[in-house]
Formats: structure tokens, C-alpha cells, sequence
């Protein structure tokens, strides 16, 4: 695989992260536990859709079919999306939900520090940009989780049902390709090896603080660099493309 | 100073323009009609949330969804400031939202009607948060200091929100045939509801007089409303939408667009709770902060774990 393709696919994974997860978090847009966190989460769906938006118009510099940002974002199919699976996983309860974005805002944070020393200017800058944001999801998540574990047997029972439930789509964050090794090899992005080394233990630091267990490695589901994804992604796209879909062409 | 020196000393400063903050002795009835106005403005705001929230996932672009998402956070923290203003009167949060729930207190009726395409969220801003300026300019000049003060923040986010749906709306109007319908269907389904929301006629309102004496009103629901109209049926005009009122008309020696007459059974039907969303809107309330209530229970008693766990220490 040449640089330029492999850039273009490590740039869409990026992207279909923030794109799915944003979509997923503004579900919570007036069903928020207490109107304050109602606002949190459709401001971090913002800081996630700005991302995505950043992203797709570097791809979108990057390719010669004259495809806009929202082109890449809204028609595209199940299987060309490349989302880690854990960010299309339904909400759940609020517990859940802070659960997800903890193991993933966690895995973005190590993620786009290593993309700091990137050899590619726009990923450096693009990312620099998303970690002072995603620093402030994870202290929004991890501060939910500390108060679950140490707050109500109920909180408690509910976050550790989540961190179980959840646990098993995380190695797919982590998962490499020919994609990160072409990457790798040019210096442009790094080896989430490394990355996952330090999100364990990050993870694990909450977890004691929070008085909650680390659920043990056992299932495992995988695919979603590959575009192999769990049933729930279909729906999230027929939601999210509906006006793009039914409107061929038209601009909004 | 016996209770009618002190309601004229009250009276005088009004008139005098004066603002009247928190600690000042007010009467009764001021404190009440601020208190049921402003929590009824907070929970217009989040209920507000609702209508627009419905098209957050199918938002057509990137943009559309960021900017989108960003209105209705602003309608979410206008509800916090309002609610933080309105606790200045001795109320607080939790007790307005109970009388929220159990129909007690009301919220803007206009929400009441459902978004049934994407125009509907370029009509809400440019048709309901454009009436709502113009009702809350005035009510940046209202005598209460927390209440102005409020007011005069929010009109300056909410000019933001209509312009933003006025962009839709003539986004669409330039688009295709079928955008082009969205658009005028919206037209007609959202703008009377947004004539109502200045209320009844003066002369049927029931809070009027005694709101204006006090300031808490500055000018009459009918002359709002006629600046609402004179401003808007030139903006429907510029991009090519008709106004669905067929007796519309300028009367050159008044200046004024004049209208036909409003369907005031239909405003008071949806008052009363029977509009297309009233018992909607209200579920989705209940249902939400039903289900949120064990993570309140876990916040407070997270706080009293570390009290008790910082007593112990000393």
C-alpha cells in the first residue's frame, strides 16, 4: 500500500470515530440525567462533529474524486465506514454511555499525543487541536465513573454491568493493519502497541479510584478498521444520511 | 412603614425607572407574577429543546448538525440562567420543575407543534426565536435587575438563532422543487403559532395591567406583535416565501402590515393541554428526568461520601 492511500485510510478511521460517536452522543439532546449534563454531552457531540468535519476535508484534499467533507460523511455504506466498534455501541443508561466515552476518549488522548510527532503537518495540527478537547472528555468521563463506583451500590452496580458489558470491543481500538505499518514505517503514525500499553494502565488508575474492576480479557470482537461492524451501525447511517439520501444533490 | 407606604415607596421607584434587585422589599403579587413568567420562560427553553433536538440526528451536513447542536445548547444554558435568575425570588430549581411536571406551571405553547421536516428548524429560528427577540428586547427593559440583566444576554445569542434559521430557510428556497415545498410548508404550519406567542389581545389578556404598572411589561402584547409582522413579511417576502394570509396587507398611512385574525380557539385549545404535542412534550420530560434520578442520587451521595470521609481525617 502507498503512503498516500494508507494516509487516506488512517485519516478516515479517525474521522468515522468522531462522526459515529458525536452522532451516538447527541441521541442524549434533551433525555440528559440533569439539564447540565445535557449540555455537556451535546457540547463534547460538538467538539466530535468539528473533529470529524477537520478531518474530512483533509481527506478530501488527499483524494481526486472531488468528494466534500460531507460527501465522505453522509454516502458512504456500512461497509466503507471504519469506526472502532465501541463508538457505534447503542447508549445504554448514562452510566454506559460515561463508560464508553472514558475507554475511548482515554484511547483518543494517547492516540493524538503520539500524533504530535507526526511527520505530517495537517495530522500534528488536527490533532493538537482535538487533544485539548479530548482532555476535557476524559476528565468529564472519568469524574462520572469516580462518582458511580464511590457514590450508590445502584451507580456502582450499573457502571461495573457497563465496564463488562463494553470491555470486549476494546482491543479493536488497538488493532493493526497494513495501513499503520506503511504509516509506521514513514513516521506518520505510531504503533498503537505502545498506545495500548499506556491506556491499560491510564484505564486502570480510574478504575482503582472509581473502586471498580477491571473486567478480564476474554471475548473479543473485532472488524471495525475493515468495515466490518456490529448491527447497530446501519441504523445510526439510515438516521444520520436521510435528507442526503432522499435529496440527491440538493444542498442544504 | 406600614405595608401600603412601603407599596408606594416600591410604586415610586418603578416609575422612577429604578431596578429593583433580590433584597428589596417588593410585593406579593410582583415576586409572584416574576416568578411564574420566568420559570415559564426557563421551561419554554428546555422544552424548546425537544422540537429541535428531533432533527439533531438527521441534521443534512456537517455544519447544519454543529450549528444545530450549538442552538440548542445555547436554549439549554439560557434555561440554566433563567432558572438560577428566577431562584433569586426565593424558589428553586427542583420546585420549579415539579410544578413543571404536575401542570402547575407552563411553558411557551408554540413547542407544542410538531417539526415535521427540516425547514421546521430553519422556521423555529427564524419564526419563533425571531418573535421571541422581539419580546425579550422588551423585556431587557423590564424592572427586575436579574430578569433584565438575563434577558439582555440572551437576545444577543438568540440573534445568532434566527439568522441562522432564515439561512435555512433561504438555503432551501434557492434549492430544489421538493426543498422549495419544505420550505413553504413550514411557512404555513409555523407562522401563526408564532403570531400567538405575543398572547392574547390586549384587551384579553389577563396579566397585562397589572405587569405594565409594575414594568415588568413594557409594551402591549399588540404592538409587539405588529413589529414581529412588519419585520418578518419583508424578510418571507426577500426570499421568495408567501405569507399564509390571505387578508395580509400594507396600510401606507400606518406603516404597518395588517393582518387577518388569529385563531385564538386554537391558541387557548393548546394553552389547555390538547395540542398536537402537549402530553408529549410532557412525557418525554417525566420519562427522562424519571430516568435520571439514580445518577442524582449517585452525585449527592458521592458529595456526602467525601464529607464524611474529610470529617473523619480532621
Amino acid at each position: 500500500m502507498n503512503t498516500k492511500d494508507a494516509l487516506i485510510k488512517y485519516c478516515t478511521r479517525l474521522a468515522d470515530n468522531n462522526l459515529i460517536l458525536g452522532q451516538r452522543l447527541a441521541e442524549w439532546c434533551s433525555r440528559g440525567p440533569i439539564l447540565e449534563e445535557d449540555l455537556a454531552m451535546t457540547n463534547i457531540s460538538l467538539d466530535l462533529f468539528g473533529e470529524a468535519e477537520s478531518i474530512y476535508e483533509y481527506i478530501s484534499t488527499l483524494t481526486d474524486n472531488h468528494l466534500s467533507a460531507d460527501d465522505i460523511a453522509f454516502l458512504r455504506s456500512e461497509r466503507e465506514y471504519s469506526n472502532t466498534l465501541l463508538v457505534e455501541l447503542p447508549n445504554g443508561d448514562f452510566a454506559y454511555t460515561m463508560a464508553k466515552q472514558f475507554l475511548y476518549a482515554s484511547f483518543a488522548k494517547l492516540l493524538y499525543t503520539s500524533l504530535l510527532n507526526s511527520n505530517d503537518e495537517t495530522l500534528k495540527g488536527l490533532s493538537e487541536k482535538a487533544l485539548k478537547e479530548v482532555k476535557y472528555h476524559i476528565r468529564h468521563s472519568s469524574e462520572w465513573l469516580i462518582r458511580f463506583g464511590n457514590g450508590t451500590s445502584e451507580s456502582k452496580t450499573r457502571v461495573q454491568n457497563a465496564l463488562n458489558d463494553i470491555w470486549k470491543y476494546t482491543d479493536d481500538m488497538f488493532e493493526m493493519d497494513e495501513v499503520d505499518n506503511e504509516l509506521i514505517s514513514t513516521g506518520i503514525a505510531f504503533d498503537l502497541k505502545d498506545i495500548y500499553t499506556q491506556w491499560n494502565f491510564s484505564v486502570s488508575e480510574i478504575l482503582k479510584e472509581a473502586k471498580l474492576t477491571k473486567p478480564s480479557n476474554g471475548l473479543s470482537i473485532k472488524g471495525g478498521y475493515k468495515g466490518i461492524h456490529t448491527e447497530h451501525l446501519g441504523h445510526i447511517l439510515t438516521e444520520m444520511q436521510y435528507l442526503q439520501r432522499a435529496h440527491p444533490g440538493a444542498k442544504w | 412603614m406600614n405595608e401600603e407606604q412601603k407599596l408606594n415607596q416600591f410604586q415610586a421607584r418603578i416609575d422612577a425607572d429604578e431596578k429593583i434587585e433580590p433584597r428589596d422589599w417588593m410585593p406579593d403579587g410582583y415576586r409572584k407574577t416574576l416568578i411564574r413568567q420566568m420559570s415559564q420562560h426557563a421551561h419554554s427553553e428546555v422544552i424548546g429543546m425537544q422540537p429541535e433536538g428531533n432533527w439533531v440526528l438527521r441534521a443534512p451536513s456537517l455544519r447544519a448538525k454543529k450549528i444545530l447542536l450549538a442552538k440548542i445548547q445555547d436554549e439549554g444554558g439560557h434555561g440554566l440562567y433563567l432558572y438560577s435568575a428566577t431562584e433569586t425570588l426565593g424558589i428553586d430549581r427542583t420546585e420549579m420543575i415539579e410544578q413543571l411536571q404536575q401542570g402547575n406551571a407552563k411553558y411557551s405553547s408554540v413547542f407544542n407543534y410538531p417539526t415535521l421536516n427540516w425547514a421546521d428548524i430553519g422556521a423555529i429560528g427564524w419564526l419563533v426565536d425571531g418573535a421571541a427577540i422581539v419580546n425579550q428586547t422588551m423585556l431587557a427593559k423590564c424592572s427586575y435587575g436579574p430578569y433584565s440583566r438575563a434577558m439582555l444576554r440572551i437576545c444577543k445569542e438568540e440573534g445568532f438563532h434566527q439568522r441562522q434559521g432564515y439561512e435555512i430557510m433561504g438555503k432551501m428556497m434557492t434549492g430544489t422543487q421538493a426543498q422549495r415545498e419544505m420550505a413553504q410548508d413550514a411557512m404555513n404550519r409555523w407562522w401563526w403559532p408564532a403570531l400567538m406567542m405575543f398572547g392574547p389581545h390586549d384587551s384579553e389578556s389577563a396579566h397585562s395591567q397589572e405587569s405594565m404598572k409594575w414594568k415588568i411589561k413594557v409594551e402591549s402584547n399588540d404592538k409587539l406583535r405588529q413589529r414581529f409582522v412588519n419585520r418578518t413579511v419583508e424578510q418571507a417576502h426577500h426570499i421568495g416565501l408567501t405569507v399564509p394570509d390571505p387578508l395580509l396587507s400594507y396600510n401606507k398611512e400606518t406603516l404597518n402590515w395588517s393582518f387577518g385574525p388569529i385563531n385564538w380557539d386554537e391558541f387557548w385549545s393548546i394553552v389547555k393541554g390538547n395540542g398536537p404535542c402537549n402530553e408529549q412534550r410532557m412525557s418525554h420530560h417525566i420519562k427522562y428526568h424519571n430516568e435520571g434520578a439514580w445518577v442524582r442520587e449517585a452525585a449527592l451521595a458521592f458529595e456526602e461520601n467525601l464529607t464524611k470521609k474529610q470529617t473523619v481525617s480532621i
